[in-house]
């Protein structure tokens, strides 16, 4: 039985929350100003609490289990965090409170950026950005700004983006007003080195690289196609979304990166929140580091007495792209990334290590059962095609069986150069036992697709909802509730 | 793979047929299965002009989106309103009902130019593989 | 380690499955001179012992629990209902991503479309997105919509100048290597901008055939509601330049005021953390995007749908997708993925259980206050309250002394937390403070702010 909407509940007079009777003489509301009908739900807070919880347990995290969305690191979430960020002395402090009363915050800050420099290998950290899409228009934007300085910001225009490039690089690219161009894929699932050399001029603005890759790949031609675009003058990019395969491992920013964003819903553990909260901190060498954008957390000098009592302070890199949002980033975000860092300090290490163990166990299970496409030691996720041969079954299929053995599905369809993709990312969290029964289920999957192909082809067959019809969804675009005549139902029928 | 005989295909898997002073264009059978379920179609002004090889228009499935290159250079005559309210017909009847836009051409020894049925099903084959 | 399951034996036995001997063979394609560098970080704590070093960290700081705030400025204390957090922390909610897979995504899902729901509700528009970060870069993606809905040949965008000056620097950062002109926002007088109207007229004798959109807030950054009858009119003269109309809102006071819709606002954009979010120092936050359905195809970020399934049950899915980054690539509206999920949940859940009648009575209790508070100032002398214009719930006072002394003051002295310091916003406005009351300002708290201000007064000579 589908749980109607919390509007379909609403009975005129019905109420939730009451406020108290003002204890000020009311003033007069200006003429001709007020709204006459607010056409919000009238409900109790049962109500309200029944229908939430219901609409939760319709839903899949990973609190319920295994979550191999690749690209996205679904890794556990710990409870520590949630609770730290709940602190009232965190989460009841206003943004534009005097830095004197939040230096507590402003200390969080300040490490967050310091441990973020280490990791990554950056002279800066800005944590301004509020997702790792917006992290990347950042960075873009401090490309170009850094060759507009230099008299070259008419010229370099060009951005070369892989073609296994998260859709977010051009996007972003084109949101900075550059014009993108796609560099191919080499046979071993490399940035394809002649492709690049033959873009390598002096239009080239920067490259984009995600390493590894989205096919879950150590680029091997990463140190020459850096030094190839450096030598054109041109910056490097780097997508720090699947950083989680190498804290520890090798700093980006050692091997030349010059600006690169971390998503600290990914790597660091901070939940995704059913899309978002995440945060996209970026990190920038040297040369780029004027222009992150603000402002970041410093020492004052000035008004630091003793070294082991520093005050902080607001401050802005001196070049800054400028703001990329209202006030001080997601703060509630830093405190949870903070919190899984300090519990691991030196051991990060140790969390690539088994994200990267992980991904190769299981694609050591998975093969010979799912072709692979670039077969080779993978780091922390990888790409194999969701293909049965002699089936019709797909990609798609197989994603939505893995929801009746009570899996989430991997990442289907990306990266777009490989037909049928199923990204995998097991992430560090989960036991050998989860990943033996997730290849269990895969193995079984493939024997259905012989024996019954339509169980899988319409599968899944136990969710709160069958495969819905996302073409009936986008031709009727039925985008908000409208109240209909139809009588409405009661909290007995739901 | 439905390609009639009788009509002009462009790479971008356009067709085009004259009609007398003007063209008809729609896009082929084969370009609507791989788009899969057509949701939305976009169509140019009338009276706009186009370069032989510019985007006209877009055409939108529920997980792809193409856009629409004019297959000759020419001014929109006509427009297929209808289209608009009911685009599964790209999918039920590409040749027919769905037909996007009407156009005059401005140069129409560009026709010429365009690949013939048997050119056209050999795109479409060497692109499957 | 803490959270990595593997016992030493497991592991030997991964390794040995995939065939190679040490973990570190894993690595091999690093190259050897950046491999396994040393990671100079602080020794791990335990779970009590980050608990021990985080309370201390917030006990820094002086938090609006513990003293009495008038600070607002687009971050608001408001109640925060129990149910909310409760909720929230499902972990059905909070552990899940982005529901691409609907079929085991329902519960976000249904939420999102609830949250749209609502948000047209409030807004008076057609059609809203699940979120965006925050208000201010829902504003840099409502001004790229416009520059696109005018097809790139109208490079002027008209700012109101007493929009949050922060968001305004956001739109700047986003359109700086774009060509497209900011206008009307900055170069008035301390005169002119105590007179929102003449503002008004100004900006509207600015629109012409180069005109993308004008932004008008709603209050503004000092708190003041333009008439919804001028905006009508005002409305029409930008649609008669073909140009749109984008309103900064704050959503709270959309519960008593004439919502965009109804004045002809084309798109609406606003800070939701008013609706249940902590202030929690700046974020997450919650931006809001609606807009009419003629422009939908424009509108960045995620959209929910209503459908039905295989067996013609009601359900929902993530709709209008070609619009968006995975497909679209570099001709997306916008790069925009992870928004901000969770907190339009948030949101959601609290307009649900305060319903049209709390709602109204948060929106009028904050009024009632605003007004209390900004009348007894008025009569400290010394003081001077912009009294001329409908107000909302926050107001510019002149202070006899600086703004940040007598904040300083303030806090030291009397545990109140003081109003923004606008000459911080613009020069022009220096010796001005912005108060904020909400219907968390207890009537002791508004008396004692007003007898503070009244002592501190003047600064004396000597």
């Amino acid at each position: 039985m589908p749980e109607p909407l919390i509007f379909e509940y609403s009975v005129p007079g019905r109420r939730g929350v009451e406020m108290p009777e003002p204890d000020v003489p009311e003033a007069p509301f200006p003429e001709g100003f007020l709204r006459e009908d607010l056409p919000l739900p009238e409900v109790s807070e049962v109500d309200v609490v029944r229908h939430f919880l219901r609409l939760s347990q319709m839903n899949y995290g990973v609190d319920k289990g295994f979550y191999p969305l690749g690209s996205c690191t679904m890794k556990y979430n710990p409870k520590i965090n949630e609770e730290m960020a709940r602190l009232p002395g965190f989460a009841q402090l206003h943004p534009y409170q005097d830095p004197e009363t939040v230096q507590g915050a402003l200390a969080l800050m300040y490490h967050l950026q310091e441990f973020l420099k280490e990791i990554g290998g950056f002279a800066a950290v800005s944590l301004q950005p509020a997702a790792g899409s917006q992290g990347e228009l950042a960075g873009i934007l401090m490309i170009r700004a850094y060759h507009r300085d230099r008299g070259e910001g008419k010229k370099r225009i060009k951005m070369l983006i892989p073609d296994s490039a998260h859709g977010t690089n051009p996007a972003s690219s084109a949101m900075a007003g550059l014009r993108v161009v796609n560099i191919p894929s080499d046979r071993r699932g490399n940035i394809d080195l002649e492709a690049l050399r033959r873009e390598c001029d002096e239009t080239v603005a920067g490259l984009m690289i995600t390493n590894p890759n989205t096919l879950g790949l150590f680029d091997e031609n990463l140190m020459e196609a850096i030094e190839l675009v450096h030598r054109c003058g041109g910056l490097i990019y780097g997508d720090g979304a699947n950083m989680n395969a190498l804290m520890g491992i090798c700093k980006p920013g050692e091997m030349g990166f010059d600006v690169m964003h971390y998503n600290l819903h990914k790597t660091f553990s901070t939940p995704h929140g059913g899309g978002g909260p995440g945060a996209g901190p970026v990190g920038a060498s040297e040369r780029l580091a004027p222009y992150l954008p603000g402002p970041i957390v410093a020492i004052d000098r000035e008004r630091t007495v003793r070294p082991d009592e520093p005050v902080y302070t607001l401050v802005w890199p001196e070049r800054s792209i400028g703001r990329v949002r209202a006030f001080h980033g997601h703060f509630g975000v830093f405190v949870r990334a903070y919190t899984y860092i300090r519990m691991h300090g030196p051991r990060l290490r140790e969390v690539s290590e088994a994200a990267v163990l992980n991904a190769n166990y299981l694609l050591a299970r998975l093969r010979g059962i799912y072709p692979v496409p670039y077969d080779r030691l993978c780091k922390h996720e990888f790409v194999i095609m969701g293909k049965v041969p002699g089936t019709p079954v797909r990609a798609l299929d197989i994603s939505k069986r893995l929801m009746d053995y009570g899996f989430h599905p991997p990442t289907n369809y990306f990266p777009l150069i490989v037909p049928e993709a199923l990204m995998i990312e097991p992430t560090e969290t989960e036991s050998k036992a989860t990943l033996d029964a997730f290849a269990e289920a895969m193995r079984r999957i493939a024997e259905e697709a012989r024996s019954d192909p339509q169980r899988v082809q319409q599968a899944p067959h136990t969710t709160p909802v069958r495969r819905l019809d996302e073409a009936r969804a986008a031709r009727q675009l039925i985008l908000r509730y409208v109240p209909t005549s139809e009588p409405r139902p009661t909290l007995a029928q739901a | 793979m439905n390609i009639p005989p009788d009509l002009r295909y462009t790479e971008s898997d356009e067709w085009v047929r004259l009609e007398g002073e003007e063209a008809v264009c729609g896009v082929t059978d084969y370009a609507q299965s791989q788009l899969s379920d057509v949701v939305y179609v976009e169509l140019p002004e009338v009276g706009r002009t186009f370069q032989k090889g510019e985007v006209f228009g877009a055409i939108e499935s529920v997980k792809a989106a193409a856009d629409l290159y004019m297959p000759m250079s020419g001014t929109i005559t006509v427009v297929n309103t209808d289209l608009v309210q009911n685009p599964e017909w790209v999918n039920q009847d590409p040749y027919g009902r769905a037909w996007l836009i009407r156009f005059r051409p401005s140069n129409p020894a560009e026709y010429e130019t365009l690949m013939d049925a048997e050119a056209y099903r050999a795109h479409c084959e060497a692109r499957a593989h | 380690m803490r959270f990595v399951p593997h016992t030493e034996e497991e592991r030997r036995e991964m390794l040995r499955v995939i065939g190679v001997e040490r973990i570190e063979d894993l690595f091999a394609d690093v190259p050897e001179a950046y491999r396994f560098p040393p990671l100079n970080l602080p020794e791990p704590l335990t779970e009590l012992e980050i608990r021990w070093e985080l309370e201390a960290l917030a006990e820094a700081n002086i938090h609006t629990g513990q003293y009495a705030c008038f600070l607002g400025a687009g971050a608001y204390r408001h109640f925060i209902p129990a149910v909310i957090d409760e909720l929230l922390r499902r972990g059905e909610f909070y552990t899940a991503y982005t529901p691409y897979q609907p079929e085991v995504s329902q519960g976000t899902l249904q939420a999102m479309f609830e949250f749209q729901s609502m948000i047209c509700a409030l807004t008076g528009m057609e059609v809203a997105n699940a979120s965006h970060y925050d208000g201010s870069s829902a504003l840099a993606e409502a001004v790229l919509m416009a520059l696109r809905l005018t097809r790139g040949e109208r490079p002027k965008v008209l700012m109101f100048p007493t929009i949050h000056p922060e968001y305004r620097a956001v739109v700047h950062t986003y359109v700086q290597h774009l060509d497209v002109r900011l206008e009307g926002e900055s170069g008035w007088t301390l005169h002119q901008l105590r007179q929102p109207l003449l503002l008004l007229e100004e900006l509207e004798a600015h629109l012409d055939a180069e005109t993308a959109a004008l932004v008008i807030p709603y209050p503004d950054f000092l708190g003041r509601v333009l008439p919804p009858s001028r905006l009508r009119e005002t409305a029409d003269r930008v649609h008669q330049a073909g140009a749109l109309l984008i309103a900064v809102v704050n959503p709270i006071a959309l519960a008593l005021f004439e919502p965009p819709g109804n004045w002809g606002a084309d798109i609406v954009v606003g800070e939701g953390q008013p609706l249940g979010i902590p202030l929690s120092f700046g974020g997450p936050y919650l931006g809001i995007m609606a807009t009419r359905m003629a422009f939908v195809r424009q509108l960045p970020g995620r959209i929910v749908g209503e459908t039905v399934d295989l067996e013609g049950r009601r359900g929902y899915v993530l709709t209008l997708s070609t619009r968006e980054q995975h497909i679209r690539r570099e001709k997306a509206t916008s790069n925009i993925t992870t928004n901000v999920g969770l907190m339009a949940l948030a949101a959601a859940i609290y307009l649900s259980v305060m319903g049209r009648h709390g709602l109204r009575q948060v929106a009028s209790l904050c009024y009632h206050k605003a007004h209390y508070l900004a009348e007894r100032i008025a009569s400290l002398s010394g003081y001077e309250v912009w009294r001329e214009h409908p107000f909302f719930h926050e107001f510019v006072v002149r202070t006899p002394r600086p703004v940040a002394e007598i904040n300083r003051i303030l806090y030291e002295g009397y545990q109140i937390l003081g109003g923004y310091d606008l000459g911080q916003a613009d020069p022009e406005l220096a010796g001005h403070m912005l108060l904020c009351a909400t219907e968390m300002n207890t009537r002791e708290e508004l008396d004692a702010l007003v007898e503070a201000l009244g002592e501190i007064g003047p600064a004396r000579e000597g």
